[in-house]
């Protein structure tokens, strides 16, 4: 008993004061990207280097200047290793949810503008329960769900919590591209939760189908399947973005 | 045919055997100590539907050599796991992806077709999902094993659990509280990972490999790079193999941090459980440091490392992981000097040596065993030094050992990360850019193996070339596809509450297993 107690002394309290207190995080940790406005002409480097295929040709530009899809972005930094004009900045900003899909386009020299939390969320503000499902996850995003209930993030001082059951939930957060033999179980857990009911796409996989898009053994992420209220992308997710999500539904 | 583990062997020098043969061989190697690490088909050409033979490596590791040996396509062949019970999971992986029929295999059934396959694919075909287009086998029911009799009764659980995990399906045969037989069965996480490497681009295959099990990233991560360098004949700087060390060594902490959290957590024992959370996001945080990503997603290229670190930046890392060493060392520590958790850990999910041996477990559970594994020391990647550090074994084969191999490797992975990172700020960084990687530039027609040890045990990743240099084969071979069985043989005799000890103790990836 003394032993841990003399341990627990050494350990000492670390929950972050979040949002009162932001995280550090580290000088190569890439957040929010931007793109600056350049003269891109004939070259089109930063869309052979995606592996993700996370640049579209941006609406009503002429010269094929690239938007970045955060929703598709796995953040490898590719792209900006190949633009010779260094277009690509990734910023260290974490916060990165969206309620809406367009949400996630970053378009060159537009700055990012804070979205309103939809008045439809307000009934979840003191409580919210989420019935987490990987629908064919690599277990990364799932780990930084799970890490979310560790005390330096807290999750439930928020009135935050992942539980057992679809029962008792207000909604589910999906990760993974959804393979087509996670597909019903996806469906069904999302049945069993009473309505209303939330949807959560947490990680690029999850949003898009990332990486696996092209696979013939998943569905292109949750999006086509369901409802998505609240994107949070990554790949997968800083779990101080997918806190940030989380929270900014209670707001 | 023979080769050293770091050489590539051309197809033309180990021409083709007859099954029979091939039988023969796998038996008396594997009975003379050798293990299997792939067993998978190869196809003659890249066209659809080329017919297949077999294609089978072994590896001998007191003597780090390696055994290739292939076959002219075929449409069955006597089953090998009767006598090798190693090859049990292979032949069904290729009797599914081939239709290869191992005749009088004793437990063919699917790896990756999910139990209710017959269901989802007629809710599929009625909604319209991906695959609705898609030709299905029959709609049987999945052959679970059953035991039958009076008291006698079946638990099942998932596909989704109840904590925030993988999916996967698992069917408990039990006498009162009593497990006889714990059946496994997953498929759920299956992605077509190793279908997509074969058509894809080269460049994607480095991070579609880095999400096949999201935890070992540096790991399977290391085994492609490492397998294509061999194909390419490409020299590695030796500054940028130890970056790579400290990569993996960062994930073994990581991951063995959270899970002997995991373990206390289990145990009821909560002060480790709730430390060793917090601690296994500080190892996280320092792979964050080396390149931007909490797990190692992005660190590897081919020939090299993408990031490199200066002096400053060393000494960042070193005092970030003494401290959380300190950390992790006092809490572990606690946990194993209390007298509940040792109780609660000995003799749980006993497996014993012999049963590990012809399971051909690998890694860690396998060193619970008494069994000494360690691809990091029979199959160096590098000739780095590992100062004062061997595989750690126990003999007990329980929860336990496990644990206290966890406990001991965490000394080895500090010892070895301190060691690195000293000597990586007194070598100044190289200027001069990796070598870029040109599909044209693999040999055609070669087979080429890597091993890595991952926190997990050994990733093998094993590719086979055709005419103009792309891959005609590429196996991904997670540990988790040689241990699961071992977490089945782990928990007969045990209660069914011991599952989620055994489970956490072993900490096998589903999607490794499904790829």
């Amino acid at each position: 008993m003394l032993r841990i107690i003399k341990e627990r002394l050494h350990q000492k309290y670390r929950t972050l004061d979040y949002p009162n207190r932001q995280p550090a995080l580290s000088p190569r940790y890439m957040g929010r990207p931007e793109l600056a406005q350049v003269a891109c002409g004939t070259c089109r480097a930063c869309f052979a280097a995606c592996p993700s295929g996370a640049l579209l040709p941006t609406a009503g530009s002429e010269d094929g200047t690239p938007t970045l899809d955060m929703g598709r972005c796995t953040y490898c930094g590719a792209c900006r290793a190949a633009c010779p004009k260094g277009a690509f900045t990734f910023t260290g900003e974490h916060r990165m949810a969206s309620f809406t899909r367009e949400g996630l386009l970053v378009v060159p020299g537009q700055p990012h503008v804070q979205q309103p939390t939809p008045a439809r969320f307000s009934m979840f503000r003191r409580s919210l329960k989420l019935r987490q499902v990987s629908a064919a996850g690599c277990n990364a995003c799932e780990a930084d769900c799970n890490v979310l209930t560790t005390l330096v993030f807290d999750l439930g001082r928020f009135g935050i919590d992942f539980v057992a059951s679809p029962r008792h939930a207000d909604g589910i957060a999906v990760t993974g591209p959804v393979s087509e033999n996670m597909r019903l179980a996806l469906l069904d857990t999302f049945k069993a939760v009473p309505q209303p009911r939330l949807v959560v796409a947490v990680g690029v996989c999850a949003i898009s189908g990332g990486l696996f898009r092209d696979s013939d053994q998943c569905n292109k992420g949750v999006t086509d399947l369901l409802p998505v209220d609240l994107f949070i992308p990554g790949c997968p997710p800083n779990p101080w973005t997918i806190l940030d999500g989380l929270t900014s539904l209670q707001k | 045919m023979l080769f050293d583990y770091r050489d590539t062997v051309p197809l033309s020098g180990m021409p083709p055997v007859s099954v029979e043969e091939m039988g023969d061989f796998v038996r008396r190697y594997v009975s003379e100590g050798w293990r299997l690490l792939a067993l998978f088909g190869l196809p003659q050409s890249s066209e659809n539907n080329a017919p297949a033979g077999l294609c089978c490596v072994l590896a001998q590791d007191s003597s780090h050599y390696l055994a290739a040996l292939r076959t002219e396509p075929v449409q069955s062949y006597a089953s090998m796991t009767p006598a090798t019970p190693q090859t049990h999971l292979f032949e069904r992986e290729i009797f599914e992806q081939w239709g290869i029929e191992p005749l009088g295999h004793p437990w063919l059934k699917s790896v990756r077709r999910i139990p209710d396959a017959a269901e989802a694919h007629a809710r599929t075909s009625a909604e319209g999902g991906s695959l609705a287009a898609a030709p299905t086998s029959e709609p049987k029911p999945y052959a679970f094993f059953r035991i039958e009799g009076e008291e006698v009764h079946e638990v099942a659980v998932g596909p989704v659990h109840a904590g925030v995990i993988e999916p996967g399906h698992f069917r408990f045969q039990c006498h009162g509280e009593n497990v006889m037989h714990l059946e496994i069965a997953l498929g759920y996480q299956h992605r077509g990972i190793e279908n997509m490497l074969l058509h894809g681009p080269l460049a994607r295959c480095l991070p579609l490999l880095e999400c096949a099990a999201g935890d070992t990233t540096v790991g399977h991560a290391t085994a492609h790079c490492v397998l294509l360098e061999r194909l390419a004949g490409c020299v590695v700087a030796p500054r940028a193999h130890r970056l790579r060390r400290v990569g993996l060594e960062l994930e073994r902490l990581a991951n063995h941090t959270g899970d002997l959290g995991a373990i206390a957590g289990d145990t009821g024992f909560l002060p480790t459980a709730s430390w060793n959370g917090r601690i296994r996001g500080d190892f996280l945080n320092t792979t964050a440091c080396l390149c931007g990503n909490r797990f190692g997603r992005g660190l590897l290229r081919f020939g090299g490392t993408a990031y490199d670190l200066n002096a400053d930046e060393c000494a960042d890392m070193l005092a970030r992981i003494k401290a959380a060493g300190r950390d992790v060392r006092g809490a572990v520590d606690v946990m194993l000097h209390s007298q509940s958790v040792h109780e609660r850990l000995i003799g749980t999910g006993f497996v014993s040596k012999e049963t590990a041996q012809n399971l051909g477990l690998v890694g860690m559970p396998a060193r619970a065993c008494g069994l000494r594994l360690d691809a990091r020391f029979h199959f160096p990647l590098s000739d780095l030094p590992s100062k004062d550090c061997a595989p750690r074994v126990e003999n007990t084969g329980d929860v336990l050992a496990r644990t206290l191999v966890r406990s001991n490797e965490i000394d080895d992975s500090l010892r070895l990360l301190e060691s690195d990172l000293a000597t990586l700020a007194n070598i100044p960084a190289l200027a001069n850019e990796p070598a870029q990687l040109d599909a044209s530039a693999l040999p055609p027609h070669t087979l080429a193996v890597s091993q890595v040890e991952g926190w997990r045990g050994e990733i093998c990743h094993v590719a086979v070339t055709g005419p103009d240099g792309g891959f005609l084969a590429y196996k991904a071979i997670d540990p988790s596809f040689h241990n699961w069985p071992g977490l089945a043989m782990a928990l007969r005799g045990n209660q069914i509450s011991d599952f989620p000890l055994c489970n956490k103790s072993f900490n096998l990836s589903y999607c490794g297993y499904d790829l």
